[in-house]
């Protein structure tokens, strides 16, 4: 089912970018072919997940839609791709450990020390989201994608602070940074990782993106006046 | 069993600005030199290109041109009663790998240390007497003076195409540059970069308090530029993507594209990437080097590589690490004080803090990496009385953003919320109003800050890590609180909608990124039992071992390192040249 969802908002987030100014126009277009006077390539198909299995999908799902609200300024942190951009993360060489040093022993160490999990950012996802889940089961009677919006911010909250005696013994405190770095790289970084769709975060905050010229600029734009960025990502310059 | 190459003249580690100055400098002698470098090769065609390069997640947030932290890393604690654990992942500075080494990433700022910081010892001890220096901080005068680094400072600053404007011409005050600098020959080679917004607003409250405020140096060029060896820089596009990144528009001074391809034209200079160094070899009596042992890592043989002088071109920290795997120099022990190698290892520290501007937009993504409004009043500046005060060294000042990148760049009040529609209101608001002023402070050596070997945790190479034991110290804190009441007394004058909290540095972390301003371990000096090499970076030991980088500084300063490394390995260099390679001996 979460699949499904996500699968109907990428197809019309993707028509739109692909296709037309706007959303309306593209759903327009698409549900009348013979009116498109020019040939448009298909919208690519849903995303699908590579790494996330159903349970974790829903619970990162959750988490993004639950930390990115859609509101006046985006679409939904699932809507912006978010979810699919944490899957391709974890399924990709930072996600299985790339220039991470992973030789024991393994000891606790200070909050000064760092990260000191004998886990990979992949591993650690994947037993976080099971230990939440069931301290959420235990705690709530249901999964924490079940779990209403005051539940839901209550565990994210405590999460955040490290508060959360997660059952199998995992800290709770390096799975919830590891979750929030990924949710706010998918926010913002290029969408050519899945997130960020639409470049709607950089519309959001006013950053270009990666077309950079601004000799010319910093000399105008230097009295306090706001540039009117229109983002290019690296997918629109290649 | 290690496969012996034939004998070359000289070998290199490293090609970064050190290695790449050495060979620049050593090439023309016609000597066979081999320059081993423990990363790959890069260009700024293949590996610098738009659009790829403009990818935060990859270069800035997956540290895509920096240290591998898989293969080698360091153990860190904050003091020896800790277990010292593996720095799993990079984060409170980032040691470049490859061709280029951190050069190709920094952001440019280069600062002439004049002798406020060489005569360091000196200079307090006739302005305040001995007993002022806290007994646990072993302050030395570096062995040079700001006359005999002049020149080659102007050398380095010519080659990167820094720009910047004198303050100190030939003892004339220059209006519009650093009225404390030391004398200088000339100008910069380029006149400074363009002001923004934020950096105009900042000089104009800090000249109204009373303070000097110059748009700082950096080798950022703000004309296109061809320099003394005919190598071309491009115009700065104030692209927002300098620290972290490679340039595209070869716009940054950097290594590979100034000193190295100069160095590599001579037919005698042979670069060998992929290649790392283990250890420095030594003749039994310990005394001489005869070549270095390292690693083809793509095909994983082991080689030795003969030579008649080897130089020490790693970054700071790894110098370190191969004289201590290498046995060169009397290891640093912290509890009798005595030794040499790993001690004087120094930081940096500093305070910030964030004001908004309702008001205004700043567009903090039109910048470049070491644009910025800074003054020098409370660290070059002589007559800044620390007594009252109680801290060794001084700090810089500055409002210096180099980039608007979006997942680290995203400033919002304090009690912001971390998520939710309120966060996004806030984060989207904040973008263009914030602006920070930033301080930052030396750092001085103390007795309890060192480099050793690890005892539990290796390399990929089997090889014992490097074990970093630090924190900041009292003298830090009073340095940051003083910094903190300046920059909110600038910040205040601004006249911002919302003060911001000047914050310094309380107890090291390795977690949030601070500096890649590394110094110490392998200290230069007068004396050979209190520093590892002279002040032509000769090994005392090892006499025909030579050691360039900021493993050399006995202490951190309150402003950039790149400056006064360059100038440092240029010396050094040319004293190989003239002086040691016709009598191989110490040279005085």
């Amino acid at each position: 089912m979460a699949e499904r969802k996500v699968g109907r908002r990428a197809f019309l987030l993707t028509a739109g970018a692909v296709g037309a100014a706007t959303g309306q126009a593209a759903v327009q277009a698409q549900a009348d072919p013979a009116t498109t006077a020019v040939p448009k390539a298909p919208p690519p198909p849903s995303p699908g997940y590579v790494f996330l299995k159903p349970a974790e999908a829903a619970f990162v799902e959750a988490v993004c839609d639950h930390m990115i609200p859609t509101d006046e300024l985006t679409a939904s942190g699932v809507d912006l791709g978010v979810a699919v951009f944490v899957d391709r993360a974890l399924a990709s060489g930072w996600g299985r450990g790339d220039r991470l040093y992973l030789q024991g022993p393994w000891k606790t160490g200070t909050p000064n020390q760092g990260y000191q999990l004998a886990m990979t950012p992949a591993e650690l996802y994947r037993a976080g989201i099971a230990q939440a889940n069931a301290w959420c089961r235990k705690t709530h009677g249901k999964a924490f994608d079940r779990l209403s919006a005051d539940q839901k911010e209550a565990f994210l909250q405590a999460l955040s602070r490290g508060a959360v005696e997660l059952p199998g013994g995992l800290p709770s405190r390096p799975f919830f940074d590891v979750i929030y770095q990924t949710v706010m790289e998918g926010m913002f970084a290029d969408p050519v990782y899945g997130g960020n769709r639409d470049k709607a975060a950089w519309k959001m905050l006013g950053f270009p993106g990666v077309m950079a010229n601004n000799a010319a600029n910093i000399r105008t734009y230097n009295d306090g006046r706001r540039f009117p960025a229109r983002p290019v990502s690296i997918a629109d310059m290649s | 069993m290690a496969r012996k190459l034939p004998k070359v003249d000289i070998v290199i580690v490293g090609m970064g600005w050190t290695g790449g100055i050495a060979a620049r400098v050593l090439g023309p002698t016609g000597l066979k030199i081999a320059v081993l470098e423990r990363g790959g090769p890069r260009s700024t065609p293949e590996d610098f290109s738009v659009p790829s390069i403009r990818d935060e997640l990859r270069f800035a947030q997956r540290h895509d041109l920096m240290m591998d932290t898989a293969k080698d890393t360091f153990t860190v604690r904050n003091t020896t009663a800790e277990e010292a654990l593996p720095m799993r992942r990079l984060g409170s500075f980032l040691p470049g790998e490859g061709v280029g080494g951190s050069g190709v990433h920094w952001n440019g700022q280069t600062w002439r240390w004049d002798d406020t910081d060489l005569k360091i010892r000196s200079n307090y001890i006739a302005a305040h007497g001995k007993a002022y220096i806290p007994t646990d901080m072993p302050l030395r005068d570096w062995g040079v003076s700001y006359a005999d680094l002049e020149p080659y400072y102007d050398r380095f600053e010519y080659v990167a195409g820094v720009s910047g404007k004198a303050g100190n011409l030939l003892g004339k005050i220059v209006p519009g540059g650093n009225p404390f600098e030391a004398p200088r020959a000339r100008d910069y080679p380029l006149p400074p970069l363009t002001d923004n917004y934020a950096n105009k607003l900042f000089a104009a409250a800090a000249g109204e308090l009373g303070y000097h405020p110059f748009s700082r140096a950096t080798a950022n060029a703000s004309r296109p530029y061809t320099n003394p060896d005919g190598m071309q820089l491009g115009q700065c596009q104030y692209c927002g993507f300098c620290e972290r990144f490679g340039c595209e528009s070869n716009a940054k001074g950097s290594p590979h594209i100034t000193v190295i391809p100069v160095a590599l034209k001579n037919a005698n200079v042979e670069l060998r990437t992929w290649s790392w160094v283990q250890k420095v070899m030594l003749d039994s009596s310990g005394k001489k080097a005869v070549g270095v042992a390292y690693v083809n890592v793509q095909t994983g043989e082991e080689l030795e590589q003969p030579a008649d002088l080897v130089i020490l071109c790693a970054y700071g920290l790894s110098n370190v690490h191969l004289l201590l795997l290498s046995g060169i120099g009397k290891p640093y022990d912290p509890k009798t004080g005595k030794g040499v190698i790993g001690s004087h290892y120094a930081y940096q520290g500093g305070a910030g803090a964030t004001f908004f501007f309702e008001d205004k937009a700043f567009n903090p993504f039109i910048s470049t990496g070491g644009l910025g409004s800074a003054i020098d009043d409370f660290h070059a500046n002589s007559a800044f009385d620390r007594g009252p005060l109680g801290f060794v060294g001084g700090f810089t000042v500055a409002q210096g953003s180099s980039n608007g990148r979006p997942i680290s760049y995203r400033p919002t009040p304090p009690g912001t919320p971390r998520w939710g529609s309120d966060w996004k209101r806030a984060t989207a608001k904040g973008y263009q109003t914030a602006l920070s002023i930033g301080a930052a402070a030396s750092s001085m050596p103390d007795r309890g800050n060192y480099l050793s070997l690890d005892p539990t945790y290796r390399n990929r190479f089997g090889q014992p890590l490097m074990r970093m034991t630090f924190d900041f110290k009292d003298n830090d804190a009073r340095m940051a609180r003083h910094a903190g009441e300046i920059i909110t007394r600038i910040g205040k004058a601004m006249g911002p909608t919302q003060m911001g909290q000047a914050g310094g540095r309380d107890s090291w972390s390795v977690v949030p990124y601070q500096s890649t301003h590394n110094t110490g371990g392998a200290i230069m000096g007068t004396d050979p039992k209190l520093s590892a090499v002279n002040g032509w970076m000769q090994s005392w030991d090892v006499q025909n071992v030579f050691v360039l980088g900021a493993s050399a500084f006995p202490h951190n300063s309150a402003y950039n390192p790149t400056g006064p490394v360059a100038a440092l390995a240029y010396r050094s260099a040319e004293a190989i040249r003239d002086r040691y390679l016709k009598t191989p001996e110490l040279l005085s």
